[in-house]
This record gives C-alpha cells, sequence and structure tokens, in this order.
C-alpha cells in the first residue's frame, strides 16, 4: 500500500523536510510499508482494552514546587548558532 | 438580513507556582533573558521533565470553582509545531484525557442569568518570547528568551455559548475573578498572565448551523477582547453580504487601527499530531485528594455574595460590588466584624475608599486606612461626634497620615457641636444677618430653608450637628 506523493509531501511540509521527487516517490513506498506492516494489528480485537499512552506501569511521577539554579545564560547560549546580548539570535518570523 | 454571532474563548492562565511546570527554574517576571533556563525547559537531548505537584493541585481548585468534573486519570501529550519560541519542536500540553472536563458558569447578561458551559480544562507549558526591533543587533532578526518557556498554564475552553461580545467579556470577567480570588493567577493581562483567544463566527438569525469560525489570538486586555470581537463580527458580516465567505484562519489583533488581519502561512500548522508523552506518566488524581482541595477551597465570590446580604443586610448589588476582588471582600467583612453596620460600611467601602484607592492607584491590601481605622471613624459618626460631612474630612486626613480618627478630630477640633444653645446662637446671628431672606421664608418661599442650613453649617465649619440645625432652624423660622 503506496502513499500518495501529495501525502508524502504534506508529512514532508510539517517536518520542514525538502525532498527530491525521487525522494517522494520512494518514501512514498517505504512509509506504504511501515504502515502496511502496523496495519497487522487492526486484526486484533481490541474492545476491550484502553489505548496505551505509556509503557511503563507507573502514575504520579511529581516534583515539590521548589526552584533550583539555573544553569546561567552563557551555559545557555552556549550552542547558539548566534547570540545578541542575553538572546538567542533567529532570523525575523514574519507573520 | 439579520446575523447571530456566535463565540467561544480559549483563556491562558499562567498559574502563580515558584518554579515551571517541568523543572525547577524559576516563573519569575522581569529577569534578564534566557536567565532562569536548564536542559529541562531549553529543550536539550535527554533531559527529563518532571511534573510540578502544585499545578495539579491549581488545576483541581480551577475546575472545582467551575463545577467541572475533575478527571480521575490524565495524560500529557505532545503538540507538534515548530515555532523558534518553542525550542523541544514540540509543546507538552494534554489532548485526550484533560485534567478537568464540562464544567460551567452563570454570567449576569440583560434577562438576568445565562449558563456558559467549559468543556475542558487542560495543563501545559508556555513557550519562550519573541523579541523584534529596539536592541542594537536584532534589527534583521528576532531574539528569543527562554524565561518564560516552560511556566504552568491552565487553558480554559468555553463551550460556543457566547453570543455577543458582552458575553464574551462577562465570561471572561468572571473566570478573571474565579483564577485570582483561588490564587491561582495574578491575573496581570498587560505581562500575559491571563491572555484569551477568540473563536468567532457569525450565522443567520435563527440559524443551527454555526458559520465558519475565525480564530482571533492573544489579546491582552478586557478592552481590546471587546474591541476585537465587535470588529471582527462586522468584518464576517460584511464579507457575507458582499457574496464572500469567511476561511477558518487565525487572526491577530492590532489595537492601533482597532482591527484584526489575517496571519498567513497558519494554515498547516493546525495538524499538531498530537501523541501521548512518554516522558511523563500518567497523572491519577483519587476522589480524597480531589475531597481535600474542596474542603480548601475559599469561599467563592458567588457564595459571598449570598452571606453578605444575609449576614449584613447590604442589597444584592452591593454584595456584588464588595466581592469583585478578594481582598476588598475581607477588607469589608473586616470592617463590618467590628463595626456592625453592613450598610455604613458598604457604603463607605464603595464610596469614599474606592475613591481613594482610584485616585492614588494603591491596591487595597496596601491602603492606608486599615480596616480597623474605617471601623473607628463610623463609631464617630454612629456616637454623633461627628457628622458625615466632617467624616469625610478625616478620612482625607487618616489616609494622607494614617492617625487614628480620634485623634485627628482632637487636633482639629472637629467634634460635632451638639449644643443647642449655641447652635441657636449661630441661627440668630445668621437671621438677623439675612433679615430679607427671611422675610422672603415667611412669604411663602420655602425653598430658602436650604440656603439657611447653609449658612448654618458654614458659619460653624462644618461641625454643626445637622439634625439639630434642621429641628432648630425650623423652629426659629416659624416663630
Amino acid at each position: 500500500m503506496k502513499l500518495t506523493v501529495a501525502e508524502v509531501e504534506h508529512v514532508a511540509r510539517l517536518a520542514r523536510l525538502e525532498l527530491t521527487e525521487d525522494e517522494k516517490n520512494l518514501f512514498a513506498g517505504q512509509m506504504g510499508a511501515i504502515l502496511g506492516y502496523v496495519k497487522k494489528l487492526n486484526e486484533l480485537n481490541t474492545d476491550d482494552i484502553l489505548p496505551t499512552s505509556h509503557a511503563v506501569p507507573m502514575e504520579n511521577a511529581f516534583r515539590a514546587d521548589q526552584t533550583c539554579p539555573s544553569i546561567g545564560i552563557d551555559k545557555a547560549l552556549a550552542n547558539a548558532p548566534k547570540r545578541v546580548d542575553s538572546f538567542y539570535y533567529v532570523p525575523k518570523v514574519i507573520e | 438580513m439579520k446575523y447571530q454571532p456566535v463565540i467561544g474563548l480559549e483563556i491562558h492562565v499562567q498559574l502563580l507556582t515558584d518554579s515551571k511546570i517541568f523543572c525547577g527554574c524559576s516563573t519569575k517576571f522581569g529577569a534578564e533573558p534566557n536567565s532562569q533556563t536548564c536542559p529541562v525547559c531549553l529543550g536539550l537531548p535527554g533531559a527529563l521533565p518532571v511534573f510540578n505537584e502544585k499545578v495539579a493541585e491549581f488545576a483541581i481548585k480551577a475546575g472545582l470553582a467551575t463545577n467541572c468534573t475533575i478527571s480521575p486519570r490524565s495524560i500529557f501529550a505532545r503538540k507538534n509545531y515548530f515555532y523558534p519560541d518553542l525550542p523541544k519542536g514540540y509543546q507538552i500540553s494534554q489532548f485526550e484525557e484533560p485534567i478537568c472536563l464540562k464544567g460551567w458558569l452563570d454570567i449576569q447578561v440583560d434577562g438576568g442569568l445565562k449558563r456558559i458551559g467549559i468543556t475542558r480544562i487542560h495543563m501545559e507549558e508556555d513557550a519562550g518570547k519573541l523579541v523584534h526591533g529596539d536592541i542594537s543587533g536584532l534589527e534583521d532578526g528576532s531574539g528569543v528568551d527562554l524565561n518564560r518557556a516552560c511556566t504552568p498554564l491552565l487553558e480554559i475552553v468555553s463551550e460556543p455559548d457566547l453570543r455577543s461580545a458582552d458575553e464574551a467579556i462577562a465570561y471572561l470577567k468572571k473566570i478573571h475573578q474565579i483564577v485570582t480570588w483561588l490564587g491561582i493567577c495574578d491575573g496581570n493581562m498587560e505581562e500575559g498572565s491571563f491572555r484569551c483567544d477568540a473563536n468567532v463566527s457569525v450565522m443567520p438569525a435563527g440559524s443551527q448551523t454555526f458559520g465558519t469560525r475565525a480564530e482571533i489570538k492573544n489579546v491582552n486586555s478586557f478592552k481590546f477582547v471587546k474591541q476585537a470581537i465587535e470588529h471582527e463580527i462586522e468584518r464576517q458580516i460584511d464579507l457575507i453580504e458582499d457574496g464572500g465567505t469567511v476561511v477558518q484562519e487565525t487572526r491577530l489583533f492590532d489595537p492601533n487601527s482597532g482591527k484584526t488581519r489575517s496571519m498567513r502561512g497558519k494554515e498547516e500548522a493546525h495538524d499538531y499530531r498530537y501523541f501521548p508523552d512518554p516522558d511523563l506518566v500518567p497523572l491519577v488524581i483519587d476522589d480524597a485528594w480531589v475531597q481535600r482541595v474542596r474542603s480548601e477551597l475559599p469561599e467563592l465570590p458567588e457564595q459571598k455574595i449570598m452571606r453578605f446580604t444575609d449576614e449584613y443586610g447590604i442589597p444584592a448589588y452591593d454584595a456584588e460590588v464588595l466581592t469583585a476582588s478578594r481582598p476588598l471582600a475581607e477588607y469589608y467583612e473586616e470592617c463590618v466584624t467590628l463595626n456592625g453596620n453592613g450598610k455604613a460600611v458598604s457604603n463607605w467601602v464603595m464610596g469614599e475608599l474606592t475613591r481613594a484607592l482610584n485616585d492614588s492607584g494603591a491596591s487595597i491590601d496596601k491602603c492606608p486606612v486599615t480596616p480597623r481605622l474605617l471601623a473607628e471613624l463610623l463609631k464617630l459618626i454612629d456616637s454623633g461626634t461627628i457628622s458625615g460631612k466632617i467624616a469625610k474630612t478625616v478620612f482625607d486626613e487618616m489616609w494622607r497620615s494614617g492617625k487614628e480618627p480620634g485623634k485627628i478630630v482632637e487636633e482639629q477640633g472637629l467634634i460635632q457641636v451638639s449644643d443647642s444653645g449655641a447652635i441657636e446662637a449661630i441661627i440668630d446671628e445668621i437671621l438677623a444677618r439675612e433679615a430679607e431672606q427671611v422675610a422672603e421664608y415667611r412669604s411663602g418661599k420655602e425653598k430658602l430653608f436650604g440656603f439657611f442650613v447653609g449658612q448654618v453649617m458654614k458659619a460653624s465649619k462644618g461641625k454643626a450637628n445637622p439634625a439639630l440645625v434642621n429641628e432648630l432652624l425650623l423652629k426659629k423660622l416659624n416663630e
């Protein structure tokens, strides 16, 4: 079951990926194969089974509302491609 | 054709926790950019978010105060989209199974009460802040400050039950009152602690099918929310009348022009691909927890209004004004406990005190005239020591100096003159001086009575007991 090229383009756009026509065709086949494989699960009857939201059988992992020291501006910005004052610099976001 | 607007609100409430929702960084407003960050809120690889229990506590409070059902089990989800203020590329939020469901609030509308449904309340993290212009080096780009990233928010989503901008504002104000009352949010709209998106559509009057809606983003004052909704309703009606169709889109309100404009390029962004966040385990809330929070809820405005009218015998209108905020209601109650005269205290709190607070811009918890001082002042009126008029002078002096009212009265010699001999002497003097007016009065021009009262009060520097002045004047003039 192949995905359509339009579906691949949509998913690529959401992931901010630029694909060539060849890649779109390639991924349409590959992604279709993955979905086809997972589709096998539809053969099971899951009427009485709650959707799994977590793989670990655990609940209520909390921390108290207490502050702890932050890492500091220089560390926070250490990996930034560009820094202006104490800000991360990013190209203009146009709305 | 006549049109019916349909409005739903999504309200973002920033919670008053000390630390962020998934890490220990401070939530304090106004710190140097990026100084309150760590691997978790920066979205660095491998960092593990751990949920701040107080956020659940606050969410349960908000849910109970808005008649919601508290979900016994709720989960966190990732909302995926790209934006420079969102370091992880997803926002941790709740999608399926939010913490509160199906609540309601009653708002006051022209015809009485109207019930507005609340679809859900969910918990989520805030994004960072983008800074444009102003700073040198940022002329061509934007600065990103991630101090606000990971700050806890509640999103309160209403049903599309609102039918006008006024109803939307009444509902918004009610939510604002409740969350500040509960002490879970500071309510500061300018700093963004309380903000609102409005979904607006119009349909032909009488229709059952809603029109296509536009979403107006982040409007930061009650006034602007009203303007934005009113403008958007008008825009959609004009569009339809001209043969156009409304498109589903996100619009921004521009306070300078009072108009909304389209935010292009956000159409596809609505495909958020939510899925459960594997880093966070489910939140399970048992009855005992809900009951404990319920038992710790403060008395809410509506309950207070009922009790104030009952217990202190004040009109419903007064009770509503006095419960506008929790500190105001507490001020009133403290004062009335000391003084006992519910209506007199109400008049002073709604009158002089509110005026003085407005004039000075002070908040009530920093008010120099404490409930005890105001109660003392009212006692001086009750006992006839000073007149109500002089009391206003004393009030202003208390406001300035914080001195005891009794002391002010003594120092400035403001004690009311209730000695009939002394008042009669003043009256005689006035009547002798104003012989002409007296003659006019006696020949039937009774309106002049007020003039005489005024003259006597003036001569006594406001200190004469007004009731006694009236009585004695009447007697003398009719002699």
